[in-house]
């Protein structure tokens, strides 16, 4: 056995995974404290207006990072999902299963201060835009995968389902992607302003970044907290399920 | 290869016996087509500019209709857990079972959108596009509601979380089959390049699809 | 081509996105630390029963196979 999958069943052990996201839990707390605070600090205090969106980039600290978190999220479900179809290891179901709301949220963010931004830059609250298009068919693919975790009951076959549907997903999201921005460049509405111009001034760019690595921190505290809460619910299920066995079964010596 | 193609006949002569699933489509079809015009008022020009839209969104709907019943009634009383002890891999299985649902219910949608184009004033020269690129997307449609089918099955409710699953993977085949109509009514980027990404995609669904749909069905007979 | 140079114009815009933001992502906190909560104390409950896990909780899915 290798060294890295040693660590890796080490954390696939849920006793473990509770003890080590412990130890982490508070130092990456903090670390999202500091990076969301000089973030914001730089956004709104330092960083200069855009000369052609004006003050109105602000938004964009924000709504970059959420941007890239909805996709990121959708990465760690398809790849815990691989994880819970071939090894069958029940952290990855878990991993999979919590991460889908916190994406959801994000993709949600990402979409409302979208159109919060659309509304000055465009003058509309939603255009049909490839990139915006795009995250809203993401946001319509994390619901689904909401859904029917919630409408299988048994866990270990929804996982099993999920996972199947987030792997299809995760194949199709280029696709999807690709013939979004087809369909756009056939119908280019005359009004929209190219975000991506000339490279962007640093200091827009070092404020962008700090925000997006303290949400992304912000993501994983979220993502080990739930997968703490989740493997609770697990034991109290599985109690539950032994002492009805339990009780049954005295019942039944006695009858 | 026999095994695969008795099973199709089998399910065509059920869905031929049975009748009612075809009928409720096209009647959907027929529906859904006539009512958008009295929604969006009765000006011809502008119903010819959409009609390739509406009439491919409506076929999308139609087809969904039918799909979360690809497996049902053989999971409901075991045939699909016989089905699955016999010869055929269950991948083979369910790829013989959206044949089945293409032959059955995409094809005679196929065939009656030219006559639902006449209703919202399709231009003439694109009727034979419209059929074409219809023949060539509906396969994408049945595979993947077999898909959706195969996740959903046995679930309550299944039929509407099966539509919230699979529509935005039907975004593709819509695009693409619209763009190539476009392309041939409006102009001006060439239908060939639309056309033949609605094959690749339908020609990558028919491979891959049953090979999800297998691994959900497995979920259910284990 | 400064479109809009005063911040009033559009301040609202700003705020409400980050305002939104905010609520999204601390309804969040919240409702994972409350779901965080109910498990513990429902674990407590069950261990005051004297209800206890032998081993970790993955092998409550082959059981509730097992219950069907």
């Amino acid at each position: 056995m290798t060294q890295a999958e040693g660590t890796f069943n080490r954390l696939a052990n849920p006793t473990r995974f509770m003890g080590l996201a412990s130890t982490i839990l508070p130092w990456l707390t903090g670390l999202t404290a500091i990076l969301l605070v000089a973030g914001l600090y730089l956004a709104f205090f330092v960083a200069p207006e855009d000369y052609q969106q004006g003050h109105t980039v602000k938004i964009m600290f924000i709504h970059v990072p959420f941007a890239w978190l909805a996709m990121m999220g959708y990465s760690v479900i398809a790849i815990a999902s691989i994880g819970s179809l071939i090894w069958r290891h029940p952290m990855a179901d878990v991993a999979a299963k919590t991460a889908a709301p916190i994406g959801a949220c994000f993709t949600l963010l990402a979409l409302i201060t979208g159109s919060l931004w659309g509304k000055p830059m465009w003058g509309t609250y939603w255009v049909w835009d490839a990139r915006l298009t795009s995250v809203l068919l993401l946001f319509f693919l994390y619901l689904g995968l909401m859904a029917l975790w919630q409408a299988i009951e048994e866990p270990s076959r929804a996982g099993r389902a999920a996972a199947i549907l987030a792997i299809v997903g995760s194949v199709n999201i280029p696709i999807i992607k690709f013939s979004v921005d087809w369909w756009n460049t056939l119908h280019q509405p005359a009004s929209v302003v190219k975000l991506d111009g000339p490279a962007i001034h640093s200091s827009i760019l070092i404020p962008l970044l700090i925000m997006a690595a303290a949400f992304t921190c912000l993501f994983f505290v979220l993502h080990l907290m739930a997968m703490r809460t989740e493997v609770l619910r697990r034991r109290v299920q599985a109690l539950r399920l032994t002492h009805v066995d339990a009780a049954g079964a005295t019942q039944g010596a006695r009858a | 290869m026999s095994a695969f193609m008795s099973l199709i006949a089998r399910d065509l002569r059920l869905a031929w016996r049975e009748g009612g699933a075809i009928s409720t489509a096209l009647g959907f079809y027929l529906v859904v087509v006539a009512i958008l015009p009295l929604g969006l008022g009765p000006d011809l020009n502008l119903l010819a500019r959409i009609a390739p839209g509406i009439l491919w969104v409506a076929l999308l709907l139609a087809a969904l209709l039918s799909v979360d019943r690809i497996f049902h009634n053989d999971h409901e009383d075991g045939t699909l857990e016989i089905i699955a002890l016999g010869p055929l891999p269950l991948e083979l299985v369910a790829a013989a079972k959206a044949t089945a649902h293409w032959i059955s219910i995409g094809i005679p949608l196929t065939l009656a959108a030219p006559i639902l184009a006449l209703l919202l004033n399709l231009p003439a020269e694109a009727f034979w596009v419209l059929v074409l690129t219809m023949a060539t997307g509906t396969p994408a449609i049945s595979f993947l509601g077999a898909l959706g089918a195969a996740l959903t099955l046995g679930l309550g409710r299944g039929g509407l979380l099966l539509a919230l699953l699979i529509l935005p993977l039907y975004t593709p085949v819509l695009i693409f089959g619209v763009a190539a109509m476009n392309a041939v009514i409006t102009g001006p980027s060439p239908f060939l390049s639309s056309y033949l990404i609605l094959c690749a995609i339908t020609l990558a669904t028919v491979v891959l699809a049953p090979i999800a749909a297998a691994a959900a069905l497995r979920l259910n007979l284990n | 081509m400064s479109l809009f140079p005063d911040l009033g114009e559009h301040a609202g815009f700003i705020w409400m996105a980050y305002g939104v933001s905010a609520l999204v992502l601390t309804g969040l906190v919240v409702w994972i630390r409350i779901d965080a909560r109910r498990q513990i104390s429902l674990l407590a409950d069950l261990e005051a029963k004297g209800i206890r896990r032998r081993s970790a909780g993955h092998t409550q899915g082959k059981k509730a196979a097992k219950e069907k």
